[in-house]
C-alpha cells in the first residue's frame, strides 16, 4: 500500500489535531501536575475521547469500536504528542485492546472491548519487571491453585496502573526467568485481595504505578490466551504500543521543532534575528530532515501492522529506534536554541523534553530496538 | 495489491516480454560505472548482449518509459513505468542505458525545449546515439554556481562561447554538452544566464581529464575558445537559464540522493561473510554490529522517505522542495555506508592494485563517495536551501 494517508485517515488526523489542541493543550498537563491530581488525567476528557471514537479507534466495529486500525491510532497518538495530552489512551485503547483482541476468548472480547471503546473500563498492561525493557524477563509466578492460579511478584512500572479498572498481568506458569515460553497473561481485578497499587511520580508527569501481587487468586476464566503462550500476545500488544509511541514521539518532535523555528524568527541578539545565524539554520534544517525520516518509518510501521505484513516487527523496531533518536535530538535542540528561557519551568518546551526521554525509554530505547533490528535481519 | 485488470495485464505482458528479450548476461549487476552502457558516437559495446539489450529496449521506447512516443519514449503512465521497473528488478535486469541525457537534459528539454529541439535531441538520447555532458561548475564558481563567467556573445545568428567548465563528468567521452553560459554580462547575477547546447567536436573545444584521489578520472576540465554555436541551440528564454539550471539540479539531486537507498548488497550480509558470527548468529564485533544496525535504521528510514515523497507527489500531497533533503541525507548516508564497508573489510579494503579484491574497487569507491556531498551542490548548500525554502528562516 502507498505510504500516504487515505482521505479517511486525513480526517482522523485533522479531527484529532483540532480536538487535542482545544481540549487538552499543554496547559492542562501543567494544571494537573501543579495540583498533584490524584488521577493524573481529566476523566471528562477521557469521556470526550470515547465520544469522539478515539478510545475504540483500533477496536473492531463488531465490538463497539471504530475499526480504523493502527494508522488511525497512531495519528491520534501523534496529536497527543503535539499537545502532551494526558489520558489512558496508550495503555487501554492500544496496549490492552490489542492484547485482548489478539488473545482474548469470544467471551472476553465481547465483555471487555465494548467497554474499553466506550471509555467505561480502563485496562492497563502489567508486564515489564526490569527498569530497562526486557519483555521476556518475567519472574512473577503463577502457581496452580484450586480451579485457577495464585499470582506472586512485582511490576515496578505499570502505565496508568493506579487508575486501571482491570489489569493484564504477565506471569510465569513455567520456564526460566528469561524464557519466552511459559509466560501466561491474566486478567486481574486491582481490588482483589493481595493486589497492591502505589502511584509513581514520573519526570514527565505521566501516570504510572508500582504493582505488587501477593498470592492473588485468579480464576481459570481470567487467563488471556493459551497457558504458557502469552508472549506472542504480549509482543503484539507491545508492537502496537511501540508503533504508537513512535507516532507520539513524532508529534513531540514536530511540535518542539515548530515552536523552535518560530522562536528563531522572533528572538533577536546582536541586533538581528537569531534565525539568520547559519550555525542555527543548518542545525534546524538537519533536524527537519530527521523528523521527515521518522515520519516515513513510523507510517510504514503502523501500515505494516494494519496489513499484517510479515516484516511488521522489523518496521516497528526501526520506527521506535529512529523516532526515539529523533525526539531526543529535537527536544534537546529546542532547549538549546531557546537558550535560558528553555530551562525555565514557566516555558513549555521543558515538558516536551521530559516526555521525549520517557517515551524513548518506554518499551525499549534505540539500543534495544537497534539490537532487535539486527536480530530480525539475522546478524 | 489493488492492481486494476489493465495494469495486471500490462504486468503479465511486460514480464513475458522481459523474459524473452533480456539476455542472461544483462541480469547480473554491472561491475561499476565502466561496465554500464553509456552509448554515444564513440561507444564500444562491452558485449553483444549489451548491444542487443539496448536495441530491444530502445525499440520499445523503454530506455525512457515515461517520455512521449513521438520523442522515442515508451509513453507509459507512472503506474505502468513503476510496473516495468518492478519487473526489471524482479529478474535483476540492468538499466539498458545510463545517460545524463536521460536523467538530466531530457526532463529539462521536455519542459523548456521548443518542438524542433525536442525532435532533434530526445530520440537520439532515447536510442543512446548521443552522449551528453553537463557544463555547470567553473573554476571560480562552485557552490556559488550563479557567479559563472563563461560567456556567449551573439554574433549574427551564432553565439561565440569563451570560458572554461570544471568537474564536467565524462566530457572526454561525450558528444554534446548542455552548458550554462552568461549571455548578458551586465544583468544581475542570476538573470544574465542562458542554457546552451553544442557539439563537443565544434572547433575551439578542448577537454582535459582530472585525476582524482580514487585514481580515476571521471571528471574533466573543458575549455572553450571562440566556439561558434547556432543561436537556435539556446533552450528556453535567453537570460532565463537559471530556472532551467535549478529544475535540472532537482533531478540531479534526486539521482545522487538515491544512492542512500538500501537494496544493493545489504551491509550486514557483507559483514557476516567478512567477520563471522558467534554461536547466537550475532556479528562477532559487537560495536561494529551496533554501528551497522544504526546505519541500516537510517538507510531504511531514508528509503521509506523516498517512497513516501513519491507516493505523496502522486497523490498531490507533496511538501515540495524536498530534493535538497533527499540529496543531503542520501549522500551523507552513502558516505557513512562506504566508511562502514571499509571498516568491515579491514586490510582487504585497503587494497589498491592487483587481481584480488577487484583492483581496489572498495577503496576507490570509498574515495569516490567523498565527492557525493560536494557535487550537485554541497551538503551545506542543501541545508541553506532547506532553511530558506522550507523553514523560511530570516536571511537564509
Amino acid at each position: 500500500m502507498a505510504l500516504v494517508l487515505t482521505d479517511e485517515q486525513r480526517m482522523v488526523k485533522e479531527s484529532a489535531e483540532g480536538f487535542f489542541a482545544e481540549n487538552a493543550p499543554v496547559s492542562q498537563l501543567r494544571k494537573l501536575r501543579d495540583a498533584a491530581d490524584a488521577d493524573g488525567f481529566d476523566r471528562g476528557l477521557w469521556a470526550k475521547m470515547a465520544e469522539m471514537g478515539f478510545a475504540g479507534v483500533a477496536i473492531p466495529e463488531q465490538f463497539g469500536g471504530a475499526g480504523l486500525g493502527m494508522v488511525a491510532a497512531g495519528l491520534i497518538q501523534e496529536a497527543i504528542g503535539r499537545n502532551l495530552s494526558l489520558s489512558p489512551f496508550l495503555s487501554s485503547a492500544v496496549l490492552s485492546a490489542t492484547a485482548i483482541g489478539k488473545g482474548g476468548s469470544a467471551d472476553q472480547k465481547a465483555s471487555l472491548l465494548p467497554k474499553i471503546a466506550a471509555g467505561e473500563l480502563i485496562v492497563a498492561l502489567a508486564a515489564d519487571e526490569k527498569a530497562r525493557h526486557q519483555p521476556a524477563s518475567i519472574a512473577t509466578r503463577a502457581e496452580a491453585s484450586g480451579n485457577g492460579f495464585r499470582l506472586t511478584g512485582a511490576k515496578p512500572f505499570v502505565l496508568d496502573g493506579h487508575v486501571a479498572d482491570r489489569l493484564i498481568v504477565a506471569a510465569r506458569t513455567s520456564g526460566a526467568d528469561d524464557e519466552k515460553a511459559g509466560i501466561t497473561l491474566f486478567l486481574v481485578d486491582p481490588k482483589a485481595s493481595g493486589v497492591g497499587v502505589k502511584r509513581r511520580s514520573m519526570v514527565d508527569s505521566r501516570n504510572a504505578a508500582e504493582l505488587t501481587l501477593d498470592g492473588v487468586q485468579v480464576d481459570g476464566a481470567d487467563v488471556l490466551g493459551e497457558i504458557g503462550g502469552g508472549f506472542a500476545i504480549l509482543e503484539a500488544a507491545l508492537d502496537a504500543g511501540r508503533a504508537c509511541l513512535a507516532a507520539e514521539m513524532l508529534g513531540v518532535s514536530a511540535q518542539s521543532f515548530d515552536t523552535t523555528v518560530d522562536y528563531l524568527k522572533q528572538r533577536e541578539q546582536f541586533g538581528v534575528k537569531i534565525g539568520t545565524f547559519q550555525s542555527l539554520q543548518h542545525r534546524a534544517a538537519h533536524l527537519f530532515c530527521e523528523i521527515e525520516l521518522a515520519r516515513s518509518v513510523t507510517l510504514k510501521a503502523l501500515t505494516a501492522l494494519d496489513e499484517g505484513d510479515e516484516r511488521a516487527a522489523l518496521f516497528v523496531a526501526l520506527a521506535k529506534a529512529k523516532a526515539g533518536d529523533v525526539v531526543k535530538l529535537a527536544t534537546n535542540e529546542a532547549v538549546q536554541m531557546h537558550g535560558g528561557i528553555g530551562m525555565t519551568d514557566e516555558f513549555d518546551i521543558g515538558f516536551y523534553m521530559k516526555r521525549a526521554r520517557a517515551a524513548a525509554e518506554t518499551f525499549g530505547d534505540n539500543a534495544f530496538h537497534g539490537d532487535r533490528v539486527a536480530q530480525l535481519l539475522n546478524y | 495489491m489493488d492492481e486494476t485488470p489493465e495494469l495486471a495485464a500490462f504486468r503479465a505482458e511486460t514480464r513475458a516480454w522481459l523474459e524473452e528479450n533480456c539476455p542472461a548476461e544483462m541480469r547480473t549487476p554491472p561491475g561499476g560505472d565502466n561496465d554500464m552502457c553509456w552509448g554515444g558516437r564513440k561507444w564500444k559495446f562491452r558485449s553483444e548482449a549489451q548491444k542487443q539489450w539496448l536495441e530491444r529496449m530502445a525499440a520499445k521506447g523503454w530506455t525512457v518509459p515515461e517520455w512521449p512516443t513521438e520523442y522515442g519514449g515508451g509513453g507509459l503512465t507512472k503506474d505502468e513505468a513503476k510496473i516495468l521497473l518492478q519487473e526489471m528488478r524482479r529478474i535483476r535486469a540492468r538499466p539498458p542505458l545510463s545517460s545524463f541525457g536521460i536523467w538530466m537534459l531530457g526532463p529539462a528539454l521536455l519542459k523548456y525545449g521548443n518542438e524542433a529541439q525536442k525532435k532533434e535531441h530526445l530520440p537520439k538520447i532515447a536510442r543512446g546515439e548521443i552522449r551528453w555532458c553537463q557544463g555547470y561548475s567553473e573554476p571560480g564558481a562552485g557552490s556559488d554556481l550563479a557567479s559563472l563567467r563563461t560567456s556567449a556573445i551573439l554574433d549574427g545568428d551564432e553565439y561565440v562561447v569563451n570560458g572554461s567548465k570544471i568537474w564536467t563528468s565524462y566530457a572526454d567521452k561525450a558528444d554534446w554538452i548542455f552548458c550554462l553560459v552568461r549571455t548578458d554580462p551586465d544583468a544581475p547575477k542570476h538573470l544574465g544566464i542562458s542554457f546552451l547546447l553544442f557539439d563537443m567536436e565544434s572547433p575551439g573545444v578542448t577537454t582535459s581529464p582530472i585525476k582524482l584521489i580514487s585514481g580515476y578520472s571521471p571528471f574533466c576540465q573543458t575549455f572553450f575558445d571562440n566556439v561558434r554555436v547556432p543561436a537556435e541551440n539556446l533552450v528556453g528564454t535567453r537570460g532565463k537559464g537559471w530556472d532551467i539550471a535549478k529544475y535540472l539540479l532537482t533531478h540531479e539531486r534526486e539521482m545522487i540522493g538515491d544512492m542512500g537507498s538500501p537494496g544493493r548488497d545489504s551491509m550486514h550480509q557483507i559483514a557476516k561473510k567478512a567477520i563471522g558470527t558467534d554461536g547466537e548468529g550475532r556479528l562477532k564485533d559487537s560495536l561494529l554490529r551496533a554501528d551497522i544496525a544504526r546505519h541500516e535504521i537510517d538507510a531504511f528510514a531514508f528509503a521509506l522517505t523516498m517512497e513516501r515523497v513519491k507516493d505523496e507527489a502522486k497523490a498531490g500531497q507533496g511538501v515540495g522542495a524536498l530534493s535538497s533533503m533527499l540529496k543531503y541525507y542520501g549522500t551523507e548516508l552513502n558516505k557513512n555506508r562506504q566508511e562502514l564497508l571499509m571498516s568491515i573489510q579491514g586490510s582487504d579494503g585497503l587494497t589498491w592494485e592487483g587481481e584480488e579484491r577487484y583492483d581496489g574497487a572498495l577503496a576507490r569507491e570509498w574515495l569516490r563517495s567523498r565527492a557525493n556531498s560536494i557535487e550537485g551542490g554541497t551538503s551545506e548548500v542543501q541545508l541553506n536551501i532547506i532553511a530558506k525554502r522550507v523553514l523560511q528562516l530570516p536571511g537564509a
